[in-house]
């Protein structure tokens, strides 16, 4: 089971790599929910969402302690990092923030989504960032299932179907050689 | 097989499956997946799609299509479910089948747009005026919202009255994995030819009505309505039981509420303290026998009643215990909602 948080900008992608992470899961055939933050907060330029897997039922789909913090912006960090589980894991985007967390208690990545993917397709950070997680997901998610779940979310946009897995795949070898 | 269907959207499709055709509404926030979702897949199975120009209008054509016989449904969120209510009394009193959604967000007034249980009075005590209540679902999870929804339709036709779901933002616009039933034969539907007001081709005139002028007369159609409603009481009554066999403390809650219940017992259990849920799936008939069997139970010490709202289900929970244990009551309004880990705190700290 992993319960992630993700959260950024309005327009970075930030609920639909959640989306990305649940498709993903129900080609593993996991348990798994999505929810979003709705309403003025994502008007006001912030959105964020809860996403879990697990192989058991889910009970609260809303997360108060994380195992996983994708901050997309410093607003992000500054109001999550505190709430990520002790031990657990925070990655920022390092294109946009451009600070370091305070917590000593995780694992932290500074990772410049953006600029990694703009080398492939300029609107694949998020992708690139479900690449950086399948290592961390340790093989509950496999890269076929991942590949699955963004055929499916660009069903209606094929043409954008190959530079986006070529994101999760560059994603997916850069984490490698971090955790490695 | 499953899919990932975000809970509006499960709802609207599950209702589609269950052969309604018919769907008036007026839009608002968090429930709106819903009309726009129904507003092109209504006219691609042969149905209708109407945005009405109010509330109180989509109410009353929800009157006139069930009246017409027609599987048909309404959705809103609180204010617009106030604004439905004069016209949710009258089919109650006409005796209509029909769906009525509210994806409940935060009040009083206009109140906000995050998560709420506010409406559990004006859901389960009648909300509009007289004696009268819906039968009232309330799924916590994107599965249940089919299951209920595609059910919904033939327990309203059954007992020939309104049956009303109701969620809040955080389920509307939450997504899981679920499956759709396999769409109804409309060959199936019940046949509504005896009262139904669609055509008199028997040469018997059918009127449907909730004006009764004569005291004695409107007496005994109240009478009617509460038998009735001893009927649904008996055989519609819906409850979740989890862990409660060996628990000392009982949450009570339903809806999402319920899930974080579950979470927060998960851990209060890895904590030795033996937690239960009694989670009631009608609100309307109430699951009191089961609540009032484990207030019997020597080993029950307390119930916790957990709602996002300022306590409203608690006073069903305080009738059914009928004072043997204590009734507590933990409660976030305002569209606020509960971490599992504030239940626990809540439990080990009485705060």
């Amino acid at each position: 089971m992993q319960k992630i948080t993700i959260s950024g900008f309005g327009g970075q992608g930030v609920l639909s790599l959640g989306k990305f992470i649940s498709y993903s899961a129900i080609e593993q055939n996991l348990n798994t929910s999505w929810l979003p933050s709705y309403g003025p907060e994502m008007r006001g330029g912030t959105a964020n969402c809860s996403v879990i897997y697990s192989a058991e039922e889910i009970a609260a789909p809303v997360i108060d302690h994380p195992d996983i913090l994708i901050a997309f912006n410093e607003p992000s960090l500054d109001k999550f990092e505190g709430s990520v589980k002790k031990g657990g894991i925070i990655i920022t985007n390092s294109d946009i923030v451009h600070k370091a967390t305070t917590r000593k208690d995780v694992k932290f990545y500074q990772i410049p989504v953006d600029t990694l993917a703009a080398a492939i397709n300029k609107r694949g950070a998020n992708v690139y960032m479900l690449g950086v997680l399948l290592p961390i997901f340790n093989g509950d998610i496999s890269e076929e299932a991942a590949i699955h779940a963004v055929e499916h979310v660009f069903e209606s946009k094929p043409k954008v179907i190959p530079s986006n897995i070529e994101c999760l795949k560059a994603g997916i070898e850069y984490m490698k050689k971090l955790v490695k | 097989m499953k899919k990932l269907w975000k809970g509006n959207e499960a709802i609207a499709e599950a209702a589609v499956a269950a052969g309604c055709r018919y769907f008036f509404g007026y839009p608002i926030t968090p429930q709106n997946e819903i009309p726009e979702y129904l507003s092109w897949r209504l006219p691609e199975v042969g149905g209708a799609f109407i945005q009405a120009e109010s509330e109180v209008s989509a109410i009353n054509m929800l009157y006139g299509a069930a009246g017409a016989g027609a599987r048909a449904m309404t959705s809103s969120s609180s204010p617009g479910i106030s604004l439905k209510q004069e016209g949710i009394s009258y089919i109650a009193a006409a005796e209509l089948p029909c769906v009525i959604v509210n994806m409940m967000r935060s009040g009083p007034g206009l109140g906000g747009i995050q998560p709420a249980q506010g409406d559990y009075f004006q859901a389960t005590k009648g909300g509009g005026h007289g004696d009268y209540h819906p039968i009232v679902f309330a799924p916590s999870s994107i599965q249940e919202f089919v299951d209920l929804t595609y059910g919904a339709f033939d327990v309203a036709d059954k007992y020939r009255t309104p049956v009303m779901i109701i969620g809040d933002g955080m389920l509307g616009q939450m997504m899981e994995p679920a499956e759709i039933p396999p769409m109804r034969d409309l060959k199936t539907l019940p046949d509504k030819n005896d009262w139904a007001a669609c055509g008199h081709s028997d040469g018997r005139p059918r009127i449907i009505n909730s004006l009764r002028i004569e005291p004695d007369e409107l007496e005994a159609f109240n009478e009617h309505l509460f038998k009735k409603y001893e009927e649904i009481t008996k055989n519609e009554t819906r409850y979740e039981d989890y862990l409660t066999s060996d628990a000392e403390i009982v949450f009570v809650a339903y809806g999402s509420v319920a899930r974080i219940c579950k979470a927060a017992i998960v851990e209060l259990r890895a904590q030795g303290i033996k937690a239960g849920l009694i989670r009631p799936i009608t609100l309307y008939p109430y699951p009191t026998e089961i609540i009032a069997k484990l207030a019997k139970c020597d080993k029950v010490k307390k119930f916790v009643t957990v709602e996002m709202s300022m306590g409203q289900m608690v006073e069903d929970v305080r009738l059914a215990v009928n004072g043997l244990k204590p009734v507590e009551f933990y409660g976030r309004s305002g569209g606020n909602v509960m971490m599992p880990g504030d239940l626990v705190k809540y439990v080990k700290e009485g705060k």
